[in-house]
């Protein structure tokens, strides 16, 4: 036997399960290269996408004497900014899966290795988990800076350098917070803090998203004069957060004057806030992981309910699989905070399209008053399409562990999965309407494009629970509890970039013949021609918008039936 | 294996609870337990469900932290020592997590790097338990096609492949075949005879009786009998009886025979 060796494992270590699970993963997996070649496609198509729109932004910036750098570095702070607050809310909810929930944890707190190391292994994943999504979409928007100011390799270099205490840091705040939450919250409700994590970061991200006032910068004649609208400029957004540090880091390096000031205070502030969440982490984190074992509070469910368990006209199996998506859904505290995040950011984005600078008393242009409520429909859309991935798309995945139960049923898979449809839809018209009618209505848009909108919000919102439950039944996750965890998979990636390609199309087949056929009717030019378009576009949008709601679910149900 | 480590006090008990306690808000789990288990000892841990068994289990194995009360493993407290204490101690729990995606033998190299082992040696020592337990030939294959027997084999060998003073094992014959459960029986049996110590939980009374030197009983977070068999059958005041008999009187289950009239009577 070993007698008293202290041994301890390193956080390389630490990592090495998971970093060999999914490369033994994606070995086994079948149609891996098919897998890769879509991923491969979709991911290249918006990089370009991105890097097109911050390219062009930042030649138009360019174009403007005087301004153009200093619009630029406000550029990036803002988008720095945002990506900084998306990660703090994403690290807060990630740190505790990775640091509290998660299933291996109990093999690594019994065996006897080291706090620090343990602290950092789990800090790494955190990262990886929370901030892969924000490392994508800096590529292309890093990308377009260096080429716009023709800049050497090494600014790539500084990037990287400076990417990474700047995903560092949020993560350090965001794991310590959730430490410090479950050690403070009353034992037996660590699945009810993600409420609580999930409200206070939302109201975090707004008060810090209205600090900004980024539409003061659309509207340069409520400034005194130019020397005003520059000092501005010159502010920085939020001197103390590190996004400003990177930005100005990386924009001193583009003017060509490489200030090392800020990346040396990045690196710094990085590593005394590692510290002090390795020695957090040290003090608290055994009482901390001791709460979360202990299950959740003692609840009772109703024997016997409910309305929905007498509606008449269902079938006694279809009344009964509408009250269980019902009632696990409401019992499971982590779906209010989600629902409490999703209540905020869908104010936020009313709010912000009631502060659009359109009515400055000028006579606004018909034609952007038109672009502008069509990507409403697009954006109103993605809100749509976000909370599919979130909430119809694991539905089939969440089934996996009692498909035993419904397979050895005299039960239609059918009829399951026709259950799933309506109870993601139903809730998702009463979100999706009342919010494109209100934005709508606060853009003061005319009543067809106010008409065309309405419905075509309808039809999107068939489709888009369609393309969620059929894309989540083809790419299941049958192995997480998790239910966060499956929107972030591979299929919940297909599923977000189908969506929004067809929200793109879309948008794009209403959008164009209904701005011509409005143009001409204005200056009493409309022609045969434009009404054709005006139907044939709208024709093409159904005939989509069907194909969307028809094929995903067919294919999803025959992928259920042939699981084995 | 190995018998107990030079410079140590081979006398001493490898296992100590001192007023152990764990409350979940107003409930009481385990409610004031005192034991000592002496090295080279089998010791079980018996009681109905929902008697504090596992949350006692994973507060020795060090994964919960207790209300009030000490463990101390080998000499070492748990709470101020933690890092010596746990490497003593090999832990299969009751419901396991495994890393699907690993094959059995990565997983093998990964838990004795945890334990801070030498991986050649370990790889030659993981090879000899997968192949007591038949899992040789499938050490290179992911866990995700293991059945459930096979698993509780492998959870088995990653307690062992460290070398433990001290085995805190739940359940450790749930899942197993016949020939794997009495392999399993003699290696405790080997295991303690060359110094360690087994602390082991479990329902399966016929392999309790079999292979523990003495055996305690657990009810509402409190003992409520223990030592040998003998002792037990003085305490339940039954000469003679199994230990299926004495754990029926003990917790309280005579009102089997109620039970069973009930069962006869209804329509089941």
């Amino acid at each position: 036997m070993n007698g008293t060796t202290h041994p301890s494992a390193g956080i390389l270590w630490l990592l090495g399960p998971k970093v060999r699970s999914k490369l033994n993963g994606n070995k086994k997996l079948e149609g891996r290269k098919f897998r890769w070649g879509l991923l491969a496609f979709v991911g290249l198509f918006f990089w370009t996408f991105i890097f097109g729109i911050i390219f062009r932004m930042l030649l138009y910036f360019r174009g403007t004497q005087g301004i153009g750098d200093l619009l630029a570095a406000k550029l990036l702070g803002i988008a720095l900014l945002t990506f900084l607050m998306i990660l703090l809310l994403s690290n807060v909810i990630t740190a505790l899966s990775t640091f509290f929930l998660s299933k291996d944890m109990e093999l690594l707190v019994a065996a006897p290795v080291d706090s620090v190391k343990l602290y950092g292994a789990r800090l790494v994943e955190t990262i990886v988990d929370s901030s892969w999504m924000v490392g994508l979409l800096a590529i292309p928007l890093l990308t377009a800076y260096g080429v716009v100011y023709g800049a050497s390799w090494s600014f790539y270099g500084l990037a990287v350098a400076t990417i990474v205490p700047y995903l560092v840091l949020p993560a350090v705040v965001g794991t310590a917070f959730t430490l410090m939450l479950v050690n403070v919250f009353p034992a037996r409700r660590t699945r009810d803090l993600l409420a609580l994590i999930g409200l206070f970061s939302a109201a975090g991200i707004v008060v810090l998203f209205r600090f900004l006032r980024p539409e003061r910068l659309m509207r340069p004649e409520e400034f005194r004069d130019l020397v005003d609208f520059m000092a501005v400029l010159r502010t920085p957004t939020s001197p103390w957060l590190p996004n400003e540090w990177a930005a100005e880091s990386l924009m001193s390096h583009l003017t060509g004057a490489f200030d090392p000031f800020p990346f040396a205070l990045l690196w710094s502030t990085a590593a005394a806030f590692f510290v002090l969440g390795a020695w957090l982490h040290v003090r608290l984190f055994r009482t901390g992981f001791t709460r979360a074992q202990e299950g959740s509070e003692l609840r009772k469910g109703h024997a016997r309910s409910t309305m929905l368990e007498r509606l008449a006209w269902a079938a006694p199996a279809t009344r009964q699989l509408v009250s269980k998506e019902l009632r696990v859904f409401f019992r499971d505290t982590t779906q209010w905070s989600q629902l409490i995040l999703l209540a905020v950011l869908v104010v936020v984005y009313v709010y912000n399209i009631k502060v659009l600078p359109l009515y400055t008393g000028e006579e606004i242009s018909f034609f952007l008053i038109n672009v502008i409520s069509f990507l409403n429909l697009g954006l109103a859309g993605f809100v749509v399409a976000a909370i599919s991935a979130r909430f119809v798309f694991p539905g089939m995945s969440l089934e996996g562990r009692m498909m035993w139960l419904l397979r050895s049923s005299p039960l239609d898979i059918r009829t399951l999965f026709l259950a799933k449809y309506w109870v993601g839809t139903i809730p998702l018209l009463l979100i999706a309407l009342p919010l494109i009618v209100v934005t709508n209505i606060i853009l003061e848009v005319s009543p067809l494009i106010l008409g065309i909108t309405t419905v075509s919000m309808i039809g999107v919102t068939f489709a888009m629970t369609a393309l969620a439950l059929g894309l989540g039944a083809l790419f299941p996750n049958f192995e997480t509890d998790n239910m966060a965890e499956i929107p972030t998979s591979f299929g919940g990636l297909v599923f977000m970039m189908s969506a929004v390609s067809y929200l793109g199309v879309v948008v794009v087949l209403l959008a164009w013949p209904v701005n011509r056929f409005l143009q001409a009717n204005l200056v009493g030019q409309s022609s045969g021609a434009d009404i054709v378009s005006l139907v044939v576009g709208a024709a093409g949008a159904l005939l989509i918008t069907a194909a969307c709601v028809v094929v995903p679910l067919k294919v999803g149900i025959r992928r259920v039936r042939s699981l084995q | 294996m190995d018998g107990v480590g030079p410079g140590e006090d081979a006398t001493a008990d490898m296992l100590q609870l001192n007023g152990l306690v764990k409350r979940y808000g107003d409930f009481s789990a385990v409610n004031g337990l005192d034991l000592k288990v002496p090295r080279g000892e089998i010791f079980g841990f018996l009681g109905p469900n929902g008697a504090g068994k596992t949350t006692t289990i994973r507060m020795v194995a060090g994964v919960l932290e207790p209300t009030a009360g000490s463990i101390v493993i080998g000499g070492y407290d748990l709470a101020t020592h933690p890092m010596e204490a746990k490497s003593k101690i090999g832990y299969i729990p009751d419901r396991p997590y495994l890393y699907e995606k690993l094959s059995g033998g990565e997983f093998l190299r990964f838990v004795s790097g945890l334990w801070g082992k030498d991986e050649d040696a370990s790889e030659e020592r993981a090879d000899g338990l997968l192949e007591i337990f038949n899992l040789l030939e499938w050490k290179h294959e992911l866990l995700e096609s293991y059945s459930h027997g096979m698993r509780q084999k492998l959870l088995i060998t990653s307690a062992l492949i460290h070398q433990p003073e001290l085995i805190v094992v739940d359940e450790p014959m749930v899942g197993l075949d016949p020939r794997s459960a009495r392999i399993l029986k003699d290696l405790f049996r080997v295991y303690v005879e060359r110094g360690g110590t087994v602390f082991l939980s479990s329902h399966t009374l016929e392999v309790v009786e079999a292979v523990c030197d003495r055996i305690a009983i657990i009810r509402d977070g409190g003992f409520i009998a223990q030592g040998t068999m003998d002792e037990l059958r003085t305490q339940a005041d039954c000469g003679g009886a199994d230990l299926e008999q004495i754990f029926l009187k003990v917790t309280g289950s005579d009102e089997m025979a109620d039970v069973v009239a009930e069962l006869q009577e209804s329509r089941v």
